[in-house]
C-alpha cells in the first residue's frame, strides 16, 4: 500500500510534467494534441544521443553523481534535450500545425496531430530500432526504507520527484510573476483582445511550444530513467497525460500538476484491486468519473 | 487465374467492409463534425458482439447463445450503439476536445479489456467457434466467398443509400447547421447536443455493422484486430476520399486499402530481409504523411463535399 503510494507519486511527477505542456497547448491553440506524448519520446531519445555525444567529447563528465545513476553527462544531456525538443515542437508547429490552423480548420488540428503522432513514433522506431534502450546499463540498487512492510526507493526516483517539483515551481513563478506569464494567460483568455493590447500572438505560441516541449522532454527522460526508452512509449503515455489534463481541467496548469499525481496514484493503487493487465484502462475510468462528477475538471472552467 | 479472381474477391470484401465503416465515420465527422478517436472500439464492439451472440458455446467465456445470424449482427450493432450512447452522453455537451479524448480512451480501454478478460471474450486468444451463416449449404470454397462479397456489397449500397437519404433530409440539413454554427442552430430552437448524440450513435451503429461483418468474414476476432492502427486507416480513408461526401468515403476506402495492401506486398517482396521488421513502421510513416499532407494541401479530400441547395429558385423562364 505505502509502496504503491510512493510509486504513484513518482509516476505522477513525470505525468504532471507532460500534462502541463499539453494543457497549455490545448488551452491556447484549442485542440487536443495527440502528438504531445511523442514529444516525450523525442526528448528521451534526444537525451540518449546527447548523453553519448557529451560522453564521447568529454569523458571526464561520465562520472556518476553518487548515489544516483545519473552522470554529469546525462545531466547536461537533459538540458540539451529540453532545448532540442522545445525547438522540434516549434518546427513541427511551423511545418504542420500552423498551416492547418491558418486554413481555419480548427477541428482538423486534432486529426493532424493524430497523423503527426504516427509519423514521429515510427520515424523514431526506424532510426533507433524497436528494442528498448537504457541510459545506464548498471543496475540501480534500491534503498530499503523499511523492511516491514518492505518499502523500496531508488535514489534516482527521489531525484526525479525533486527535479520535477523544482521545475513546476519555476514555471509557477514565471506564470504568476512575469509580464510574459500575464500575456500567456491573456492569450488563453481572449486571443483577439490580447493582441489589441500589444501581445504578440505568434511569439506567445512559440513560447508555449518551447515550454511544452521542454517539459515534455524532461518527462520523457524521467520516464526513461524509471522504466526504459522504447519507440512506443508515446502510445502508452498519451492517455494518462490526457487524463491528467481532464482531471485537472483543460487549461489549468495547477490542475495538470494535481491531475498528473492523481492519475499516477490511481494507476498504482489500482494494482491493489485489479490485475496488472488492466492498468492501461485506469486513466479512462478516471476520465469517465471526472466527466460524470465534475465535467470541467478540478480547476477548469466552462468554455465553449 | 482463379487464384487472382479469388484474391480480388477477398480484397474487395475487406475493402467494402471498411467502406461501410468509413461511411459511419463520415456521418460523425463529415456531416456533423464529431471527432471519433476510437473508431476501433465501436467496430470491435460490433465484431465481438456478433461472434459472441451467434457463435457456438466456448469453454471459459461468454458465448454460445447461438442466435440466428441477423439477430447476432443486430446485437453487435446494438452493443456499438450503446457504447456510443454512454460516451456521447458524457462528452457531447462539452467542448470538442473531450469527445476526441474520451473516444480515444474508449478504444484503449476496450482493447485492454478484451485482451485481459478471458472470462468475457477469450482474452488474447480471441473468440473462435463461430459458424459463418449458410456455411453448411454453401461450403467453404470460392462460391461462398463470392456470395459473401455480394452480400457485403448489397449492405454497402444499402448503407450508402440510407445515408444519402438521411443527409438530404431535413435532419441532414440540421446536422450541417450544427456543424457550421451551433449557436445559430440553437437560436432556432434546435438542440445541438441531442442532434449530435443521434448522429454519433447512428454512425457508431454503422461502425458496429462493419465490425460485425468483419468478424463474420474471418469467423474470428481477437484483440489483434482492434488495434489503434485500424482507427488511423479508417480515418485516412475518409480524409483522402473526402469528408462529407459519401461517394468520397467509399472511394477513399478502396484507394487507401489498395495502397496499404500494395505497399505491404511491395515491401515484403523487395525490402531486404533484415529490414522486414521495420516495414510496418515504414507503412505507418507513409499513412501518417498521407493524412497530414492531405490536411495541408487538399483538406476537402479527393471528392469534396457537394454543397446541397435545399430550395432552388425556379430556372429563369425562356421566352
Amino acid at each position: 500500500m505505502i509502496q504503491n503510494v510512493i510509486d504513484g507519486v513518482l509516476t505522477g511527477s513525470y505525468l504532471s510534467l507532460g500534462a502541463i505542456g499539453l494543457t497549455l497547448v490545448m488551452h491556447i491553440l484549442r485542440f487536443a494534441n495527440f502528438s504531445h506524448a511523442e514529444l516525450l519520446s523525442l526528448g528521451a531519445y534526444a537525451a540518449l544521443v546527447c548523453d553519448a555525444l557529451v560522453t564521447a567529447l568529454a569523458p571526464v563528465l561520465a562520472i556518476k553523481l553518487a548515489p544516483l545513476s545519473l552522470t554529469w553527462a546525462l545531466g547536461l544531456a537533459i538540458v540539451l534535450s529540453m532545448v532540442l525538443t522545445g525547438l522540434s515542437a516549434v518546427v513541427i508547429d511551423r511545418l504542420v500545425f500552423r498551416r492547418v490552423r491558418e486554413r481555419g480548420a480548427e477541428l482538423s488540428m486534432v486529426f493532424a496531430s493524430f497523423g503527426m503522432a504516427l509519423v514521429i513514433r515510427n520515424i523514431i522506431g526506424l532510426i533507433f530500432g524497436l528494442s528498448p534502450k537504457l541510459y545506464s546499463q548498471e543496475i540501480a540498487f534500491a534503498t530499503v526504507l523499511s523492511f516491514d512492510p518492505l518499502i523500496l526507493v531508488k535514489p534516482d526516483q527521489v531525484f526525479v520527484l525533486l527535479a520535477a517539483l523544482v521545475l513546476m515551481f519555476a514555471l509557477h513563478l514565471v506564470l504568476s510573476r512575469t509580464t510574459f506569464g500575464y500575456s500567456l494567460r491573456a492569450v488563453a483568455e481572449n486571443p483577439a483582445l490580447a493582441q489589441i493590447n500589444g501581445v504578440n500572438l505568434a511569439r506567445t505560441i512559440v513560447a508555449v511550444w518551447l515550454i511544452g516541449g521542454g517539459l515534455a522532454a524532461v518527462a520523457g527522460i524521467f520516464y526513461g530513467m524509471s522504466h526504459q526508452i522504447i519507440p512506443v512509449m508515446g502510445r502508452d503515455l498519451v492517455l494518462p497525460i490526457f487524463a491528467a489534463t481532464i482531471v485537472g481541467g483543460i487549461g489549468s496548469v495547477y490542475g495538470a500538476v494535481l491531475g498528473g499525481f492523481i492519475v499516477g496514484l490511481a494507476g498504482n493503487l489500482a494494482l491493489l484491486v485489479l490485475p496488472a493487465g488492466y492498468t492501461p484502462s485506469v486513466p479512462f475510468l478516471l476520465i469517465l468519473a471526472v466527466l460524470i462528477l465534475r465535467p470541467h475538471g478540478l480547476f477548469g472552467e466552462a468554455r465553449a | 487465374m482463379i487464384g487472382v479472381i479469388s484474391y480480388l474477391v477477398f480484397f474487395a470484401t475487406t475493402a467494402s467492409i471498411l467502406a461501410i465503416a468509413v461511411l459511419g465515420l463520415n456521418l460523425q465527422w463529415g456531416n456533423t463534425g464529431l471527432f471519433n478517436g476510437g473508431v476501433v472500439a465501436f467496430f470491435g464492439a460490433g465484431a465481438y458482439g456478433t461472434l459472441i451472440l451467434g457463435g457456438a458455446a466456448q469453454a471459459g467465456h461468454l458465448g454460445g447463445y447461438g442466435l440466428a445470424y441477423p439477430l447476432a449482427l443486430l446485437g453487435g450493432m446494438i452493443a456499438a450503439g450503446l457504447m456510443a450512447w454512454i460516451v456521447g452522453l458524457l462528452t457531447l455537451r462539452l467542448r470538442h476536445d473531450y469527445l476526441a479524448i474520451a473516444t480515444f480512451g474508449v478504444a484503449v480501454a476496450f482493447e485492454n479489456l478484451m485482451r485481459n478478460a478471458e472470462w468475457l471474450a477469450g482474452g488474447a486468444k480471441g473468440v473462435r467457434g463461430f459458424e459463418r451463416p449458410l456455411r453448411s449449404a454453401l461450403g467453404d470454397g470460392f462460391i461462398y466467398n463470392l456470395l459473401f462479397f455480394l452480400a457485403v456489397l448489397l449492405i454497402l449500397i444499402a448503407v450508402y443509400l440510407f445515408l444519402e437519404r438521411l443527409v438530404a433530409s431535413p435532419f441532414g440539413r440540421l446536422l450541417r447547421a450544427v456543424r457550421e454554427d451551433e449557436e445559430a442552430a440553437a437560436s432556432l430552437g434546435k438542440s445541438p447536443a441531442r442532434l449530435r448524440l443521434t448522429a454519433f450513435v447512428t454512425g457508431s451503429v454503422i461502425l458496429g455493422l462493419a465490425g460485425g461483418l468483419y468478424g463474420t468474414f474471418y469467423a474470428f476476432v481477437s484483440p489483434q484486430d482492434i488495434l489503434p492502427t485500424l482507427t488511423f486507416q479508417i480515418w485516412a480513408m475518409l480524409i483522402v476520399g473526402g469528408a462529407g461526401n459519401n461517394r468520397g468515403a467509399i472511394f477513399g476506402a478502396f484507394l487507401i486499402w489498395g495502397a496499404w495492401t500494395a505497399s505491404g506486398w511491395a515491401l515484403s517482396r523487395f525490402a531486404p530481409v533484415e529490414a522486414q521488421l521495420y516495414t510496418g513502421s515504414l507503412q505507418f510513416v507513409l499513412i501518417g504523411c498521407v493524412i497530414v499532407g492531405m490536411l495541408m494541401w487538399r483538406p476537402q479530400g479527393l471528392l469534396p463535399e457537394r454543397l446541397v441547395v435545399s430550395q432552388r429558385g425556379k430556372p429563369p423562364s425562356v421566352q
